[in-house]
């Protein structure tokens, strides 16, 4: 299991360190440190460990390449990292741990922190760093990952220190039971005068495609977001467009099933929120939860049949002599002419040997950033079934340098109103027994977001 | 809250203000000071001088502060230990607090304290603790369990806690379930051979309940465990993997990797023909193929693991190679191990796609990356037969990019396809000659060499080509220098006339200037043949080369299938099985594990035989590996010998058939078993080898550690024909007893050292001693009695011998026939007294006295000896021959 736990700002000066386990660093740095003395070497503190930090810093933080894996083996000691900002996370470990697992835990540390202080910088960890032992005396015990839901945490570890000195003995068993439980992620007693809830279906559509026009590959990565602001434990059941639920259902009427099969997606695969009862999906497809108190991601999905691409790029560059290049690109928006794309992005990459660009664009605007070997080209909206170029002209300095232009592709960025996976958000029905109020009384709003992911044309 | 500030104080006298503070009577500064504390301590400032004064603290009913004093005593209770028993009170009475939270924070942190005076008060409190009403005490006080078998394994059992914990499987309350499993695991993880976990159908069934009701870190846990289940019949296997099969769709990447490890192992118990089968496999590729949409970190972890499983069932993810294309921002880590899963899954319905892709891919900035690109399209020429034209012209395209190392990586790969289709492409060798000038790296400089050597007859100017090389013959590395010998001598073969000056040149360099042995002994080799019979020569330097296999890349199938067992580890990640449990338990270590630093990862994917030389030369069957090739490598293992010091040893097995000493899954492939023997005064080692592997193994060469009787191999070790997969062959290996002397623990360990081509491997092994007794053994009778009375009797041995029902004639006889020697024999009151004297073979002599009392099968035996170090060994030879 994991043996340590640290976090370094970019320096590689620890912020944190949080040991579990002595097996880790007793061997790590005698090989591994040839730094005579950071600025912290030398102390008495666990001398080993003091190595373990060492290494790190010294083969990771400091590494003159780029880091090539985030594993890192220094001495038969391993080290995770995950890097957010300029603070990196590094767990240490001697055994053979679950790798995914630990991962997993520095991206949960991540979201318990931001949860809890906001954006993860320097200022803010130091500004918190007896909050940051503190939930990880909680969270992580002898390197066993134990609960991490938020909502759970904060009922009794909070920024203003800790609530329990007054609580009264329910209080406290209402909290263990909660940390332990079953329904570790919402609490009981919730009230709410407006019972509402909000469903976000945020996507995001890849593309690659040729030169020529042909999709290389495509798909649509989505996810529902909830926003719940409902009373008491109410019990939610999610319905949507799902190819395998239409058409069982359909089955009795096979009317029905020509006609809502036509609105009804493949979805490759998807992945729940851990209130979502699995095995329920397993066998009956439905998804049915309590739902954690305020925003959470219900769930991730993956669909790669008959997406909609909301653009497609047409690229043309044609190289006249050595030191000039013409390029020309048409974009053509592929969606009902009613809605409105928005933040539209065009970034085509030039050469490194690039000393002047002309560019004329239609529409939006237009420019060579120099520092970035592209040119950007912004379009603020742009209606379904459009069409829109830009050309541009490409002065390049003469070069020795044998080495051809790589070519990188051209990247696009845009947002749209729908779901270029065809999703649709059937129903969300909300039960709550025991309080009294039914489904009609709750006020749902839904919401499509489509944006793009990586979504590049070669040229 | 601004807890920044306390990381800004350095200046001195600072900790004489700290004690100051952590003093005062105000809660308030107290609570700031121990912040400050603790804020040093981060950084790594020595405040272990304060521990008193923040112990102090201890006793308040102000939790913060509590918390804080607890970190602080974790830290630095180690170096302190008399002083961290002042903390123990307050823990016990944290224990007895009617707040849970309380409770556990007591429990929990006093698991931390890893001092030894400490945990035997903590054994009450954590009894209680197990049992206490509350399921969030109970679920830390089952960690705390591991903790503390941790610092002390003898106290846990001692206490009886282990049962304890084995009840709490059974607990109403998931998340005391799953931190039981995880600290069972654990600890079971060290004792191997314990029935601990003791999983059966109902704890099975226990755990899969509390699968669909814990935390995502619970369900990882179960799921662990359960991996390490062996269903009874399939029916078993079927209905647990039904149930484990909704953990696909957990959000929590780990969850399902750890889900795919328990369906990959079970898989195998089910029947190919069942539906369910069918079904499970459609059910196992989506999951996969949502994991890399996950962080980068994560996508990574996910790509070694999905490595592995296109291995072992490729027909999972045949049809997802879309989603391993390569993104142009995908991390170097991420793209490299795509690449590599694009070549296992390509195949003549995809491979279009995959070319095209890999072109793409050559003309990135990433040198590393590229490099791969262009083998991969070597790779998938060897691979897919119809693709190779193809993957010819695309190389050829890149080589007309002149990028330097695009050129000499595809000569390299090029080199590989002429092995996999001779006499088919040849009419590119004109492009590549053109490129000769700008090759630098040695391995690009070999591969053209040998293309050039070995078709000579086609090329006009091979001579001048291969002439152009010679000059700086002395610069070159080994590699190339091998290869312009072999390749010089070739052309010389196809076209005597015009080459002998060359041929005599380059033997001469060989021979004559060069301090390398390889090139030195080749060079004779070659020049003998040439000499003494050219036809000869011929066949040998022309014969006919075996084909290069398709998949060379593959990890060994034993390997695999334990790796497959670590789905989700690091030992996925890093494709090597974990070094496991304490030494004793392990008969070999693989030294190859010690290397898991980033860049050897793929050192394990066996790699061809290093350099076209090697192989080429070592091809025809006529042309034995002459001994002496060996000596730089032997020099090679004596160095590398003092790191197995710590090795441990396999139990002693005497009996007659052959006990396996190195185990095929250490040793990539390569099974040793044997056995000691004695005749005639020689002592020798009988060995048997087996290649498990998929590749030939050729080049063996055996060692010795130094050992406490001086045993090394009188021999070399003769494998005389390479080893070809699933052969075994049986080799008796002479053994002297003038090797340098080391005494080792126990006095009969031998460490042993095999190599081959693949890699060196260690094990170690413990002799029977009577191997050493020697023929003169027999002192005279005077002689006994006078050398009795002298030792003295601290060095006098007894020992029983059970269940030996034999009488006095018999036991004198068969020990006789292993060089145990009666001088004498007595009757005393109805006893038979048989003294015997028995010499090793440095010189020690062991006297002996065997009491057999008719009627009774026990035997007592006595030794004598100047050495009484060996005598428990030359009770364990008595015993090993009495009873065989």
């Amino acid at each position: 299991m994991i043996g340590g736990l640290f976090i370094y700002n970019h320096k590689g000066e620890v912020l944190i360190s949080r040991v579990y386990r002595d097996d880790i660093g007793s061997q790590a740095a005698d090989s591994a440190v040839f730094s005579s003395s950071g600025p912290f070497l030398g102390e008495r503190l666990g001398g080993s460990v003091r190595n373990a930090v060492d290494a790190f810093r010294v083969n990771v933080i400091h590494a003159r390449q780029q880091v090539r894996s985030p594993v890192t083996n220094i001495a038969r000691t391993s080290f995770f990292h995950v890097k957010r900002s300029n603070i990196w996370l590094a767990a240490v470990t001697k055994q053979n741990v679950n790798a995914a697992m630990v991962f997993e835990f520095l991206y949960k540390m991540c979201d318990v922190m931001a949860a809890y202080f906001g954006k993860i910088s320097e200022e803010n960890i130091k500004n918190n760093f007896v909050l940051i032992y503190e939930l990880l005396d909680e969270i992580l015990d002898f390197g066993y990952p134990q609960n991490s839901e938020t909502g759970a945490l904060k009922t009794f570890i909070t920024q203003q220190g800790i609530k329990s000195q007054h609580q009264t003995k329910e209080e406290q068993s209402q909290i263990t039971s909660q940390v332990t439980g079953q329904i570790g992620w919402r609490r009981e007693g919730i009230k709410y005068r407006r019972n509402e809830l909000f469903l976000d279906v945020l996507e995001s559509v890849n593309l690659l495609m040729s030169p020529q026009g042909q999709v290389l590959s495509a798909h649509v990565s989505g996810r529902v977001v909830m926003k719940s602001y409902l009373s008491g434990m109410p019990e939610c059941k999610f319905g949507m467009n799902d190819k395998i639920v239409i058409e069982k259902q359909g089955k009795g009427t096979a009317d029905e099933t020509s006609k809502s099969g036509k609105q009804s997606i493949a979805i490759d695969d998807c992945t729940f929120h851990q209130c979502v009862r699995l095995s329920k999906f397993d066998s009956e497809r439905s998804i049915s939860f309590i739902p954690p108190d305020g925003e959470f991601e219900l769930m991730r999905y993956r669909t790669t049949k008959d997406i909609i691409l909301p653009f497609r790029v047409i690229p043309l560059v044609r190289e006249v002599g050595r030191t000039k290049l013409e390029v020309k690109v048409v974009i053509k928006s592929n969606f009902k002419p009613s809605l409105l794309a928005q933040k539209i992005e065009v970034r085509i990459p030039t050469p490194l040997n690039t000393s002047g660009v002309q560019v004329i664009c239609m529409k939006g605007k237009a420019k060579y950033k120099a520092s970035e070997n592209a040119i950007v080209w912004k379009i603020k909206r742009m209606a379904g079934m459009k069409e829109s170029q830009i050309s541009a002209e490409i002065e390049l300095l003469p070069t020795n340098d044998k080495k051809k232009w790589a070519r990188p592709p051209i990247s696009m960025n845009f947002e749209v109103p729908f779901a270029p996976s065809g999703l649709k958000v059937r129903y969300l029905k909300v039960f709550e027994p025991k309080l009294n109020y039914s489904d009609h009384d709750v006020i749902k709003w839904v919401r499509y977001i489509g944006r793009s992911g990586i979504y590049e044309t070669r040229c | 809250m601004t807890d920044s500030k306390y990381f800004t104080t350095t200046k001195k006298g600072e900790i004489f203000e700290l004690k100051a503070e952590l003093n005062s009577d105000k809660k308030e500064k107290k609570k700031e000071a121990v912040k400050k504390v603790i804020a040093s301590m981060t950084v790594g400032k020595d405040v272990s001088a304060l521990f008193p004064d923040v112990v102090n603290c201890m006793q308040t009913d102000n939790l913060e502060l509590k918390k804080l004093v607890y970190l602080y005593l974790m830290n630095y209770a180690k170096s302190q230990p008399d002083m961290a028993i002042m903390a123990v009170n307050t823990f016990v009475k944290d224990c007895e607090d009617p707040n849970p939270l309380i409770r556990a924070l007591a429990v929990r942190t006093m698991g931390c304290i890893r001092v030894d005076k400490i945990t035997e008060y903590l054994c009450e409190p954590l009894r209680k603790c197990l049992k206490d009403e509350d399921p969030y005490v109970r679920k830390t006080a089952a960690v705390c369990v591991a903790k503390l078998h941790d610092i002390n394994a003898q106290l846990v059992e001692d206490q009886g806690f282990l049962d304890t914990l084995k009840d709490l499987i059974s607990d109403s309350n998931p998340m005391v379930v799953a931190n039981a499993v995880a600290a069972l695991s654990e600890i079971a993880e060290s004792h191997p051979s314990s029935n601990l976990l003791d999983l059966n159908p109902q704890s099975i069934n226990k755990l899969l309940t509390a699968l669909n009701e814990c935390t995502e870190w619970g369900q990882i846990f179960i799921l662990d465990c359960l991996a390490n289940y062996t269903p009874k019949d399939d029916r078993e296997a079927q209905s647990i993997c039904e149930r484990v099969t909704p953990r696909l769709s957990h959000a929590n990447s780990a969850v399902v990797l750890s889900a795919v490890k328990v369906l990959m192992k079970f898989m195998e118990m089910l029947s190919k023909d069942l539906d369910y089968y069918g079904t499970l496999l459609k059910k196992l590729a989506p999951p996969l193929v949502t994991l890399l949409s996950a962080e980068p970190e994560l996508q990574y972890v996910a790509l070694r693991n999905i490595n592995l499983i296109v291995q072992k069932r490729p027909e999972i993810l045949k049809h997802e190679m879309k989603v391993f294309f390569v993104k142009y921002n995908d991390p170097i880590y991420v793209k490299l191990e795509k690449l590599d899963i694009m070549i296992r899954l390509a195949s003549q319905a995809n491979i279009a796609q995959v070319l095209a892709e890999l072109k793409e891919y050559a003309t990135e900035v990433d040198v590393d990356f590229v490099r791969k690109a262009v083998r991969a399209i070597g790779r998938c020429a060897i691979k897919v037969e119809q693709s190779a034209e193809r993957c010819v012209s695309t190389l050829l395209d890149l080589i007309q990019t002149k990028v330097n190392y695009v050129v000499q990586e595809a000569i390299v790969v090029i080199k590989d396809i002429f092995r996999k289709y001779p006499n088919k492409y040849e009419s590119v060798i004109a492009t590549l000659c053109e490129n000769l000038d700008s090759l630098d790296e040695p391995e690009a400089r070999a591969a053209m060499i040998w293309i050039v050597g070995e078709y000579a007859e086609r090329i006009d100017n091979a001579d001048e080509l291969l002439e152009s090389f010679l000059e700086g013959f002395h610069d070159e590395s080994t590699q190339v220098q091998l290869q312009l010998l072999t390749g010089i001598v070739k052309l010389f073969l196809k076209k005597p006339t015009e080459t002998q000056e060359l041929v005599q040149q380059v033997l001469s360099l060989a021979t004559q200037d060069s301090d390398n042995p390889d090139l030195r002994d080749r060079g004779y080799i070659y020049w003998r043949l040439l000499s003494t019979d050219p036809v000869a020569a011929k066949e040998v330097v022309l014969a006919e080369k075996p084909l290069i296999s398709e998949e060379t890349d593959l990890i060994e199938p034993t390997l695999l299938d334990e790796l497959i067992c670590y789905i989700g580890t690091l030992a996925s990640v890093y494709h090597k099985p974990p070094m496991s449990g304490p030494p004793l338990t392990t008969s070999s270590v693989q030294m190859g594990a010690v290397d898991l630093l980033g860049g050897g990862l793929d050192s394990l994917m066996g790699d061809e035989p290093e350099g076209i030389g090697g192989t080429n030369f070592v091809a025809p069957p006529t042309a034995a590996v002459p001994a002496s090739l060996g000596a730089p490598i032997g020099s090679g293992l004596s160095d590398l010998f003092d790191l197995t010091s710590g090795v441990g040893t396999l139990s002693g097995s005497y009996v007659a058939p052959k006990a396996v000493w190195l185990p095929a899954m250490k040793a990539k492939g390569l099974e040793i078993s044997g056995t000691f023997t004695r005749q005639v005064g020689s002592i020798s080692m009988d060995l048997q080898l087996t290649n498990k592997a998929l590749q030939v193994m050729t080049d063996f060469a055996i060692q010795f550690n130094r050992n406490s009787f001086g045993l090394a191999p009188a021999a070399p070790l003769q494998v005389h024909a390479p080893l070809s997969p699933n052969q075994t062959v049986e080799i008796s290996l002479p053994l002297s007893t003038v090797g340098s002397v080391m005494k080792m623990e126990p006095l009969n360990n031998l460490q042993v050292a095999v190599k081959n081509n693949i890699d060196v491997f260690y094990f170690s092994t413990l002799y029977p001693l009577h191997i050493l007794f020697v023929e003169d053994g027999k002192m005279d009778r005077q002689m006994f009695l006078a050398t009795w009375k002298d030792i003295p009797n601290e060095n006098e041995a007894q020992f029983q011998i059970r269940d030996c029902p034999l009488n006095a004639e018999a036991v004198s006889s068969k020990l006789q026939s292993s060089n145990i020697f009666t001088v004498a024999k007595r009757n005393v009151e109805g006893q038979d007294m048989l003294y015997q004297s028995l010499k090793l073979t440095n010189g020690i002599w062991v006297l002996a006295e065997l009491r057999i009392q008719p009627g009774n099968p026990s035997c007592t035996l006595s030794l004598k000896c100047r050495a009484p170090e060996v005598s428990q060994h030359v009770y364990q030879a008595y015993e090993t021959i009495l009873k065989n």
